[in-house]
């Protein structure tokens, strides 16, 4: 017998059923997890008018000013209405899932889920209200 | 021997990416997708926003901003791509054009804020 073994990318094939492409459309719950995987192309499409926003900010009024109107072309609205509904699933689904990436552990026991979310809920309000202090606030 | 994943390095700009935008996005996209389109509020002035950003401070947050859930993004789609269309034989150039948007929309955030007068 040979003492070193080869090892190759390939397994030994054993009988598996073939998934069907729209296997997450059978259940609520598959559903939902690729609707939260999808949240990355609203994720996308909020990191691109973030840039072009900065952009138009770098190139003047004039620019700044095409931006805005294009925002509120009926296309530019509806697709900001999806991506918000998308960008706050995400947000809630993050928030929720952090329990249970990070378990905090204090004297051996896990805390409560609540606990770790809350804290992320909070920042988010003081995130958000920040923001808007920023751009609104104090004028 | 072994080959060492760099899969540690893209979570960790995944699970960071994922923060900032969960936490930031919902109120800008509320503001500047549909709040001051819609005339609900006053949008700020050019001369506002352009003193706004111009602070270093604010530049490198936007940096963060921009760039970290941009990779957030890509590692997102592109496993939805993998496991909810099963697209498989196209990993490799699925992972080029996600990771690479990435990389561009970084570049681009780099450049566009250093640029800002």
């Amino acid at each position: 017998m040979k003492a070193t073994h080869v090892y190759t990318p390939y397994r030994p094939k054993w009988y598996r059923k073939r998934v069907s492409t729209w296997w997450w459309t059978q259940q609520w719950r598959s559903f939902k997890f690729i609707l939260r995987e999808l949240s990355s192309v609203a994720v996308g499409y909020c990191g691109a008018i973030l840039l072009v926003l900065l952009w138009s900010l770098t190139q003047g009024p004039e620019a700044f000013a095409t931006f805005q109107s294009w925002m509120k072309t009926p296309l530019f609205i509806v697709m900001s209405v999806i991506a918000f509904g998308f960008v706050l699933y995400h947000s809630i689904t993050w928030f929720n899932l952090a329990p249970k990436a990070m378990p905090v552990r204090v004297g051996g026991k896990r805390l409560p889920e609540w606990m770790i979310a809350a804290p992320n809920y909070v920042a988010w309000i003081v995130m958000s209200a920040v923001v808007i202090w920023f751009l609104l606030g104090g004028k | 021997m072994a080959k060492r994943s760099n899969e540690p390095f893209l979570w960790s700009l995944f699970s960071s990416g994922g923060m900032i935008a969960a936490l930031m996005f919902p109120v800008l996209l509320f503001l500047f997708g549909l709040a001051f389109p819609l005339g609900w509020f006053d949008a700020p002035s050019y001369e506002r926003l352009l003193a706004l950003v111009s602070s270093w401070p604010v530049r490198l947050v936007l940096f963060g901003l921009c760039s970290l859930p941009l990779f957030h993004g890509a590692h997102r789609f592109r496993f939805t791509l993998y496991d909810g269309l099963q697209i498989k034989h196209l990993n490799e150039l699925i992972a080029v054009f996600c990771y690479g948007s990435a990389i561009a929309g970084t570049v681009l955030a780099a450049y566009i804020l250093w640029n800002i007068p």
